[in-house]
């Protein structure tokens, strides 16, 4: 612990802590713009600024402690032992409210449009100083904004340049498609390479929405779709919810969150005017004993393994765009949201006698990367159409449902419609991470063994969000290795491809959630609390049974005994991919040299190579 | 000038435009991460592109020296934490010009163009014509060997005209 001054009170804090977390302890709160907790400080916007206390240097004041006249930013600024920090004087304030006017001069004030108002960070905190009138000149330099994706817009001329967007893309998610381009008065936050987003290497995570303190990127807003279909007296208007919406949304109306209003959604969507409400939980067992099924297959007959499933599209599109040799060791099953629009508009309009062609299908999703499933291929038209004609998001959803007037909170609990609203308990662990893994598991065991019901099988292992879960499954006497990825960064990445790749352990199934943590408000999550640090090393730590089928060869890529013994005569050298420079990706050839070096230290985090080359497991466990 | 240097001026230039160049150029210089050398760079410059223009008031002094004081407080580098030291410095030892420029729309040195005027004197000029040939405007109108006179309204200020006249008839203020 570290002991220090703020504004006279004495605090400790833990080592590393910054002087946000110092203030925090002696009950102040400093205000910030640019740092989020969940990523590195940016020390950007300059709000957060404070005093220290020095020793003067003049022998006359005897040692005393007086103020510096430069000024630090508290949260890049850790707190060292016996600091003496001042938050806040008439000066440090002055200079803060000075910098938010610049700010405000440079940003558009469209409040009243704008899709965060009432959430923006800016404008709270603009409201925090009481900012009435602004000195200086208005200045809002016009760019266009980019909607060339279905999921998100970008919005450059209301960035106020946190930085928060681009950190969060390339070093939480590693994938590096925004980026700050230009510099001086003439920066702009966009894709990198100054590209469209649709054709960057975005995967419509949201995460950049999520962690956007304005109104600079936001989700594509799909309600009018939605109303007007509702208008048509041609369309059957069918709707699924998603289980993660179902908490999500009673947020929205100010319940506690965690509360459950599975039926008052379905109740508000009857009342919106939908004609029948589905549950994607329908779908999700369905998805279930598919994967199950498929993995039994893989299994017993011999197919590639270990088999990957996740249900989320945008980490179908990160494998696709940055790990393809994996993607043989896809589940072939669908996403539940498109297995239950395909069946809405197959199998359900034939068992009630209705025109495939006047079913309109809504969903209501917690992720933007779903609206950009819906027409990623033509898979996704299976019955002839496309199967899902619009997503909402839990938020979209919240502002039509107080668009019509409805009390949420005392509407009465009603149940889903027949046919494609019933579900078990296995779809709705789906929301959680590792949740898919443990109900196709589950499955798996039952067809396996052909017992009604497994028996106490510890799944605990897998649940959770740390980075990498490991676990060993004992089906009648058959070993089957787990492991659940849970926002995999660079490090959790490395470590999982690692022992995929390697042999030792591999994973049976691997399970991965783009997000980093429970699914929240319609952008995705807004994560609480930074990773810690420690969790880089935690993820080495997972030793895994030996498996009972020996390695398991992967298509295209060396084994590590194959790398360190260099190749085999007359093989194509594998291809590496690299990351060479910011937002770009490089597949070359792996030189000879790199394959017969033993301690590569440059394939650390943080170089240009690191991210996507597979690193011995010394050089893994020292990054 | 930021640099920890002195320079020395005579009275033919403008404490305020030498401000403006300075600050030009770290404007230039900016990497555009932090938000006070950013936008409070820029501010500074377009306030004193204001005021050598003529258009400055008296609340622009007070709100350049709130700029000044969040850059050199709240700048992330030495780059903008010493950016707005010529206007700090300026301000500082030559507010009397810098009001003279707010006030009496004036710059003593003759250097802040849209404030100076060029005129012919109507005693001393020849009508030799050569101003006007010269002048790239067309502002110079006059009969040959009849005085010539100016139209403040087309000329750019450039001076040419000054230069040229043989008989010193034609001054600025």
């Amino acid at each position: 612990m570290i002991s220090l001054e703020v504004n006279g009170v004495a605090v400790s804090v833990p080592k590393g802590s910054n002087l946000l977390a110092a203030a925090r302890a002696a009950n102040v709160k400093i205000p910030t713009l640019c740092y989020h907790p969940d990523l590195k400080p940016g020390a950007s916007c300059g709000i957060c600024v404070v005093r220290q206390l020095v020793p003067s240097r003049n022998p006359a004041d005897n040692g005393k402690f007086v103020p510096s006249p430069k000024l630090l930013r508290a949260c890049c600024t850790e707190a060292t032992p016996g600091m003496k920090i001042i938050t806040h004087d008439p000066d440090i304030v002055q200079v803060r409210k000075t910098v938010l006017e610049l700010i405000l001069a440079n940003h558009p004030n469209d409040c009243l449009q704008c899709p965060r108002s009432g959430s923006c960070e800016l404008q709270a905190i603009a409201a925090d100083f009481g900012i009435r009138e602004n000195p200086f000149p208005k200045e809002v330099v016009h760019h266009d904004v980019d909607k060339s994706t279905p999921s998100i817009v970008l919005n450059p001329d209301k960035c106020i340049k946190c930085g928060r967007c681009a950190e969060v893309c390339q070093e939480m998610q590693n994938v590096w498609a925004l980026e700050f381009i230009g510099r001086g008065e003439k920066t702009v936050m966009a894709p990198a390479a100054g590209v469209k987003l649709a054709d960057s290497p975005c995967i419509k995570c949201g995460q950049c929405s999520a962690h956007c303190p304005v109104g600079a990127i936001y989700e594509n807003d799909e309600t009018a779709k939605v109303w007007a279909a509702l208008q048509d007296p041609e369309k059957v208007c069918l709707v699924q919810i998603a289980p993660a919406v179902r908490v999500a949304v009673g947020e929205a109306f100010g319940m506690k969150p965690g509360a459950l209003t599975t039926g008052k959604i379905y109740a508000a969507l009857r009342r919106l005017g939908f004609d029948k409400v589905f549950d994607t939980n329908f779908s999700a067992d369905v998805t279930i004993m598919e994967e199950g099924t498929e993995f039994i297959k893989r299994f017993t007959e011999g197919g590639e393994l270990p088999l990957l499933t996740s249900c989320c599209p945008a980490w179908t599109d990160w494998m696709e765009k940055y790990a393809p040799d994996f993607t043989g060791n896809f589940s072939t099953a669908k996403s539940p949201q498109q297995m239950l629009s395909a069946l809405a508009k197959s199998y359900w309009p034939e068992k009630n006698g209705v025109d495939p062609k006047k079913v309109h299908v809504t969903s209501i999703m917690p992720c933007t990367a779903k609206k950009y499933e819906i027409s990623r291929d033509e898979y996704m038209s299976a019955s002839g159409q496309q199967d899902t004609d619009v997503v909402l998001t839990t938020r979209e959803l919240a502002r039509m449902i107080k668009a019509a007037g409805i009390d949420f909170e005392s509407l009465p609990e009603e149940p889903a419609d027949k046919l494609l609203g019933a579900y078990t308990g296995a779809g709705t662990i789906f929301g959680v991470t590792g949740g898919v893994m443990e109900a196709a598991l589950r499955t798996a065991y039952c067809l396996i063994t052909g017992d009604a019901q497994p028996p106490s099988i510890d799944f605990q292992a897998v649940r959770g969000m740390d980075g990498v879960k490991t676990a060993t499954i004992d089906i009648k006497g058959t070993k089957v290795n787990i492991a659940v990825a849970h926002q995999m960064g660079p490090q959790e990445r490395r470590q999982a491809a690692l022992r995929l790749h390697r042999g030792d352990g591999v994973p049976r199934r691997l399970h991965r959630r783009r997000w980093p943590a429970l699914p929240g408000d319609g952008r995705g999550p807004r994560p609480a609390h930074r990773r810690p640090l420690h969790r880089r090393r935690k993820v080495d730590a997972p030793h895994v049974a030996p498996q009972p089928r020996g390695p398991v060869p992967l298509q295209g890529l060396p084994r590590r005994q194959d790398r360190r013994a260099g190749r085999q005569e007359g093989a194509p050298p594998p291809p590496h991919r690299l990351q060479a420079g910011r937002g770009l990706q490089l597949l070359v050839r792996p030189r000879v040299a790199y394959a017969q070096r033993r301690r590569p230290r440059r394939f650390r985090r943080g170089r240009s190579f690191a991210c996507c080359l597979l690193p011995t497991a010394a050089s893994s466990r020292r990054g | 000038m930021g640099s920890g240097g002195l320079i020395v001026m005579d009275e033919t230039d403008c404490v305020v435009d030498i401000a403006k160049f300075y600050l030009d150029f770290t404007v230039d210089e900016s990497c555009g991460k932090c938000a006070p050398c950013r936008i409070g760079g820029r501010k500074l410059l377009n306030y004193l592109k204001k005021i050598t223009a003529g258009r400055g008031t008296e609340q622009d002094i007070a709100d350049m020296q709130a700029i000044c004081d969040a850059m050199n407080k709240a700048s992330l580098c030495g780059l903008g934490q010493t950016a707005s030291n010529p206007v700090r410095s300026t301000l500082r030892y030559f507010m009397d010009e810098y009001m003279e420029h707010i006030r009496d729309k004036k710059c003593r040195a003759g250097k802040c163009s849209r404030l100076i005027q060029y005129k012919i004197d109507a005693a001393k000029c020849r009508g030799c014509t050569m101003c006007a040939k010269k002048c790239p405007a067309g502002a110079i109108s006059g009969e040959l060997k009849q005085p010539h006179v100016i139209d403040q309204s087309k000329c750019v200020k450039c001076g040419a005209c000054e230069a040229t006249c043989k008989f010193g008839a034609i001054s600025h203020a």
